[in-house]
């Protein structure tokens, strides 16, 4: 019976690895491909199969002028709008949440959980409703293709997710904790940094995660209110597609752009394992 | 120079949690609150703490207004039934963070967290994480930190409600020392517990609350002698005291068809209807006496609890041995007449052994 299920549990492990990690394989395989080993017939392993070529990496990297499509600076423009939109949205976001978890706010019928939900339900639209008001909100105040105004766009998407984490993370801290610091002669805002935010690292860091994954991988806003003077990544990927489909600058793109969510995957996932997700506070 | 509260009201909803509370804490003692869950002890600390605004009503302290200190200014220190301690600090950290704050000098801090820890028993675990750490022991850091700030009002809110059986006797027992030996006469000690059996160890000055109201204020030996009502003598006994409905006429008490001669301190009690009051511990197995039927047999440790019935009237007794009962069997009891408590049909004390009247 045990070793029935020893050998399943490993059977459906080792399916399930080959299942996600396949794709991943088939795209560093094609990633060194040309052409002609990617049309003429069916191949896997460098070297045996067809013969490895740097070709689709160099595109990449490449002026258009010389053939190539640059994702260099819309790389680094990718990274600089996900990472201050993040950070920006976990300050705010964090701030907003303690001030709905503790504080009890009433204005007319409005209560703390109406504003958790006002919150939330920016979330609740589909992207496509908000892409029109957006575009002319920043056409008027003049920040349509251009770095900044994509910022402000992605607060506006990331703050719920980091509003919502930290309300449901707040309001499992025992609120005699900010109590207690208060009486050791901390005021409200020494209570907040000195006590809570401290005792709050595993939710920053889960709500960080998520800012950066759901920051990192939008496309339709990148798209819609950006034209030339500024790319991100996924608007530029996209944008390497051509009659005649370039599989291997694809695969290699592709590649190179999930890269930071992987790094931010190992960081995260050291943290889960010690343990210090759950158990901080009881 | 007193902790002076005069009529304290807080309601924040359908309910007062607090109802026209009056105190005068004098320095250097110890003050007991004593009441169910719920009965607005808590709020009553919370209150003193600043944590909470009454709607009504002053407090007042070394003759300034309290209230208008906030709370991180009052120096104040309090001991959750949580056991609340800062889980991203180490334990000596925790004991030194509201000295830290206090700008106090390293040495001096040095100095008090060391005496703190020797007083809790916690030396050699300075570097322990919270974690780490036992309930017991985490709600001793707790006390550390609160004894390390000597905080001129200490507010200790049911300390050992949620520490198990063997722990909680033996802090009750070092918290006595503690208190005795370990506090300065300028500290105010305030201890809030459900447990009649604490407040009758740690012997200070008693407050019994309920519904947010103080029923009863007194040493508690007068608390435990002379329950004012019969509210405070359920509240103040555990198991809480058995009622019985019935009279007194010149001859005999009578309460489910049962007689008893009259006590000597019945004597002078007028022949009406009372509730009489009996502990279940004055209550003894007896051949010759009166037959009840068994509810319900508790054992706990070397007593056992009868719930009896008979008629309307449920009762409690107190067997100070292990016996086994079969439920709905038949058993004969004797009351001792002579605790025998009257209350009225206003529920207010008229007669107690021990000579006490409410008037």
């Amino acid at each position: 019976m045990s070793k029935l299920y020893t050998f399943l549990k490993y059977f459906f492990i080792t399916f399930w690895t080959v299942f996600v990690v396949a794709p991943f394989l088939w795209a560093v395989s094609t990633s060194f491909k040309d052409f002609q080993s990617v049309n003429s017939k069916v191949t896997y392993i460098p070297w045996l199969d067809f013969e490895p070529t740097l070709e689709g990496w160099r595109v990449l990297v490449k002026s258009p002028a010389k053939g190539g499509v640059d994702i260099v600076e819309p790389y680094f423009n990718s990274i600089f709008v996900t990472c201050t939109a993040s950070l920006i949205s976990i300050v705010l976001g964090t701030l907003a949440a303690y001030a709905l978890s503790r504080f009890t706010f009433k204005a007319g019928f409005v209560r703390n959980n109406d504003i958790t939900f006002f919150f939330i339900s920016q979330r609740i639209m589909p992207p496509i409703v908000l892409s029109i008001p957006f575009f002319i909100f920043l056409s008027t105040i003049g920040l349509l293709d251009s770095l900044l105004g994509l910022v402000v766009v992605y607060i506006v998407l990331l703050m719920p997710i980091a509003v919502w984490i930290m309300v449901d993370f707040f309001n499992r801290v025992p609120k005699e904790l900010d109590e207690t610091a208060l009486i050791d002669g901390c005021n409200p805002y020494q209570a907040f940094y000195k006590v809570v935010l401290p005792n709050s690292i595993p939710g920053l860091i889960v709500a960080g995660m998520f800012c950066i994954i759901f920051g990192w991988i939008d496309f339709f806003f990148a798209f819609i209110l950006t034209f030339t003077e500024v790319q991100l990544l996924p608007v530029k990927v996209v944008a390497l597609n051509s009659s005649i489909t370039p599989w291997w600058s694809l695969s290699a793109s592709a590649l190179v752009s999930v890269a930071p969510l992987i790094i931010v995957a190992f960081i995260v996932e050291r943290y889960l394992s010690k343990g210090n997700l759950s158990g901080a506070l009881k | 120079m007193n902790l002076i509260g005069e009529k304290i009201s807080y309601k924040p909803d359908e309910q007062f949690h607090l109802n026209d509370v009056s105190f005068n804490f004098k320095k250097g003692n110890l003050y007991t609150i004593l009441g169910r869950t719920l009965s607005g002890k808590t709020t009553l600390l919370k209150t003193i703490a600043g944590l909470l605004n009454p709607d009504q009503g002053s407090i007042s302290f070394e003759e300034k207004d309290f209230i208008k200190i906030p709370v991180w200014e009052r120096n104040v220190a309090m001991v959750y039934q949580q056991f609340i301690n800062y889980p991203h600090l180490n334990v000596y950290e925790n004991i030194t963070f509201p000295l830290e704050q206090r700008k106090l000098s390293p040495e001096q801090i040095k100095k008090d967290v060391d005496e703190a820890l020797k007083t809790v028993g916690l030396v050699g675990f300075e570097n322990r994480k919270i974690q780490e750490l036992s309930g017991g022991q985490q709600q001793r850091v707790a006390l550390a930190r609160s004894l390390a700030k000597k905080a001129k009002i200490l507010l200790l809110d049911e300390p050992l409600v949620n520490l198990d059986y063997k722990l909680r006797e033996q802090l009750r027992e070092e918290f006595k020392r503690i208190f005795s030996e370990g506090l300065s006469q300028d500290t105010i000690l305030i201890y809030s517990t459900t447990d009649p059996q604490e407040v009758m160890e740690l012997n200070g000055e008693v407050i019994v609350l309920d519904e947010g109201k103080v029923l009863q204020k007194g040493p508690a030996k007068e608390i435990f002698e002379n329950p004012s009502n019969l509210k405070v003598a359920e509240i103040s006994n555990d198991p809480p005291m058995n009622v019985l409905k019935g009279s007194k006429n010149s001859k005999n008490l009578n309460f489910e068809n049962i007689s008893l001669e009259i006590p000597n301190h019945f004597k002078n009690l007028e022949d009406k209807d009372y509730n009489f009051g009996i502990r279940a511990s004055e209550i003894k197995l007896d051949e010759n006496g009166e037959e009840f039927e068994i509810e319900l047999a508790e054992i706990s440790g070397s007593e056992t609890l009868l719930h009896l019935k008979r008629g309307n009237s449920k009762i409690i007794a107190l067997i100070e041995e292990v016996m086994n009962f079969k439920i709905h069997e038949k058993v004969k009891i004797n009351f001792n007449a002579n605790k025998f408590y009257a209350f009225g049909e206003d529920e207010k004390l008229v007669s107690s052994p021990y000579g006490g009247t409410n008037g």
